[in-house]
């Protein structure tokens, strides 16, 4: 057993509200530079809908992630040999047509404006080239499904539903949607590192941040096209490619990253996993249908004596192991099994899981009352607007059984607390849905506070990160805050 | 006919120069400037006459700087392969067809800089100059190659030993004095771009993917040096 940790996430999408105050905080923070305009390190989507680049989960278009191949796990997008061969145009590369070109508006006319009869307009310029442009794209172009019938029809996760269940999902006053916050999953298996030709790209490995290495990137955007959630960037100003970096130098003071920290609907949950890193290769390469379960035996019980005795065995920190006992991530992944990672069947196992959205399939009740006495108390979650199937798409690696899991335990334990402090539902009832949701009162006790309750602490719970000897070997960040800001190791230029 | 100054200057002075400047001025740059060292893609603002211009040109331009290497590096097994007509055709159509293919990418991509505003953002004026090099020195190739053949042949008999007289710090300049202007011209228009390399995107030429053809898929970096795992 060679035991690692990795600083993993959930996102409870029942809780998101769709408000782009993550995006904002991290695009403040990290991309606001020339040449990342464009980029959305954080970005949230309205499912369903085709997302950003547009219909990134469509594989046949954009190769990313890994498939076997006789019993083999190979990059979609490219190969040893042929990335030699293709070194000069990647034929898998995405372009700014399928995000969008960043534009601005010139706002100096509004002020420059000769006298006239007609009040000035700031016209839209392209942050590219400084040329007018006509908006064609943006980077929430279909939010809260604007002009659905044209974006959100393409959503590669309708395909798998019938012409039924798709009338159902857009008829008018049904209509449904859900968000689907966004960041780099910081996989186990990443497909961006292992189609690097220059070996910039790496995963720590005291916690599995990935990052790049920019001065060894030579700009072969290899990494663009293998990574089949989009994540990875390429800067068309400098000619490199950027990421993600899960706020490394906030974790490393012991801070949530931006978007964790603004998250308006407290949705984000950050902790540890220890997984058996021995055994990733052999994982990835599962069945699509095994791929699940797999990935969860990855996961190693940090309470386990053994998984302790092995963790110290591989030098992890014995404070890592103990925030990995007090992990959130661990409880919603492992323990209550109700987050779910996002199409796990791109097989990089991607540590970044998904709490199923719930309100969408309750409000699906004709008329507000459900009988107390039904057989099946969960009948209307198979019945729900959202299909199962294309839940099941995005987060169950195509198999419902897993989202369903997820969605009858979350509903019985809202009945269960209905029952409590309501009272509109006896408990006897709530006690027999908790049993078929296979979960027994104290965990939907854990699972109600750790999901309405939860305080700051309890939601990120960082590990240490022992980089106090690097930060030293720096320079101050300070030096130079007055002129430029934190973390600048050189002063401004022309005494700005 | 006697060596003249401009001679010694335009054919020993100068390669001595441009070496001496390439190899100082690359390694200073990726020691100094790493972060710098490797060509600006534009595939990501323009994807498609993208294709129709930088595959043609690096293939035809690897497989015409491949064929000097060879001339220079075994010039007696080129004039034996030589020996028989036919595949003297083969070694010159095939130089000749590189070459042209070179030039059809090469003016494809610079007419792709010019019509597309985003890549035009993109490009710098040293990108302009190396462009222009490169096309001048190509269209040159060509028309030594059809004008004065048979390259291969005369390339093996004098520039081949003139180039290693140079190796050899002992230059002698016999071996070209005779030869057409043209073809001094095309090589002057090497030794210049060899000398303004190191300062252009030309660097990304010595960029090879290294070690990822060897490499394990996955890479990770210890802050700490890992403990070895029975
Ligand atoms: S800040 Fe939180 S609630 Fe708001 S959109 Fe982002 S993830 Fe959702």
């Amino acid at each position: 057993m060679n035991v690692r940790s990795q600083v993993s996430m959930v996102f409870h999408l029942d809780k998101c509200i769709g408000c782009h105050t993550c995006s904002i905080a991290c695009k403040n923070i990290w991309t606001d530079r020339r040449g990342t305009e464009y980029m959305w390190w954080n970005n949230v989507e309205t499912k369903p809908g085709t997302g950003f680049p547009t219909a990134w989960e469509d594989q046949e278009k954009y190769n990313g992630g890994w498939e076997v191949e006789d019993g083999k796990l190979q990059l979609k997008s490219t190969s040893k040999a042929k990335t030699v061969f293709n070194i000069y145009h990647n034929p898998s590369m995405p372009t700014m047509d399928d995000y969008y070109e960043p534009w601005t508006y010139d706002y100096q006319h509004l002020f420059n404006a000769p006298e006239g009869p007609d009040q000035p307009t700031a016209k839209p310029i392209s942050m590219v080239t400084g040329e007018l442009i006509n908006i064609e794209a943006g980077p929430n172009w279909d939010d809260d499904l604007g002009g659905s019938p044209i974006y959100a029809e393409n959503d590669p996760n309708l395909a798998s539903l019938s012409p039924e269940q798709r009338a159902q999902l857009s008829a008018v006053e049904r209509l449904v949607l859900f968000y689907f916050p966004r960041i780099c999953n910081h996989c186990l298996n990443p497909s961006c590192v292992a189609s690097c030709p220059s070996g910039a790209l790496y995963k720590r490995g005291e916690d599995g941040i990935v990052l790049v290495d920019q001065k060894r990137c030579r700009g072969w955007r290899m990494c663009v096209a293998a990574c089949p959630y989009k994540k990875m960037f390429y800067n068309w100003n400098t000619g490199k490619s950027e990421k993600c970096i899960l706020c490394f130098p906030r974790l490393e003071t012991g801070q949530a990253p931006a978007c964790f920290h603004s998250c308006v609907g407290r949705i984000r949950y950050l902790g540890v996993l220890l997984y058996d890193a021995d055994r990733i290769e052999e994982v990835a390469s599962l069945p699509k249908e095994k791929l699940i379960e797999g990935q969860r035996s990855l996961i190693l019980d940090p309470n386990d004596p053994e998984v302790v005795a092995a963790a110290r065995q591989s030098d992890v920190h014995d404070s890592v192991v103990d925030a990995a006992q007090r992990s959130p991530v661990y409880q919603f992944v492992k323990t209550w099994k109700i987050a779910l990672p996002p199409h796990l069947e791109f097989r990089t196992m991607p540590m970044l899981f998904y709490v199923p959205p719930m309100s969408p399939v309750m409000s699906s009740q004709e008329n507000g009352t459900i009988s107390h006495v039904s057989d099946n108390l969960f009948h209307d979650i198979d019945e729900s607007r959202i299909p199962m199937k294309f839940l099941a798409s995005l987060f169950g690696a195509g198999d419902e059984s897993f989202v369903r899991y997820a969605l009858r335990k979350q509903k019985a334990v809202r009945w269960y607390r209905r029952a409590m402090t309501v009272g509109d539902v006896d408990m006897p009832t709530a006690e027999r849905m908790l049993r078929e949701a296979d979960c027994s009162p104290d965990e939907a006790e854990a699972i109600y506070r750790l999901t309405a309750l939860c305080t700051f602490d309890e939601r990120f719970v960082i590990p240490p990160m022992h980089r106090e000897e690097a930060i030293q070997m720096m320079e101050d960040p300070l030096t130079h805050k007055q002129d430029v800001g934190f973390g600048f190791m050189s002063g401004p230029h022309r005494g700005m | 006919m006697p060596i003249t100054f401009m001679q010694q200057f335009h054919f020993v002075v100068l390669p001595y120069l441009v070496m001496l400047i390439f190899f100082l001025g690359t390694i200073f740059r990726y020691r100094k400037a790493p972060y710098t060292y490797s060509s600006l893609s534009s595939q990501f603002l323009e994807n498609e006459r993208h294709f129709w211009g930088l595959v043609p040109f690096h293939y035809g331009i690897v497989t015409v700087l491949a064929g000097h290497v060879v001339a220079f590096l075994l010039p007696r097994q080129i004039l034996a392969w030589n020996s028989q007509p036919l595949r003297l055709y083969i070694l010159e159509i095939t130089a000749l067809v590189a070459g042209l293919l070179a030039i059809v990418g090469l003016v494809g991509s610079i007419v792709r800089r010019l019509t597309f505003s985003k890549v035009r953002t993109v490009t710098n004026t040293f990108d302009w100059i190396v462009l222009s090099l490169l096309l001048f020195q190509l269209l040159s190739g060509v028309y030594v190659a059809v004008f004065h053949p048979w390259g291969s042949a005369w390339f093996s008999a004098a520039i081949s030993p003139y180039l290693w007289s140079l190796v050899r710090f002992n230059p002698d300049l016999n071996y070209i004095a005779m030869l057409p202007i043209g073809v001094k011209v095309h090589i002057i228009m090497a030794y210049v771009i060899i000398g303004i390399a190191p300062f252009t995107r030309l660097v990304h030429i010595l960029v090879v993917p290294n070690p990822y053809l060897w490499r394990r898929p996955q890479v990770v970096r210890w802050y700490r040096a890992p403990k070895e795992v029975a």
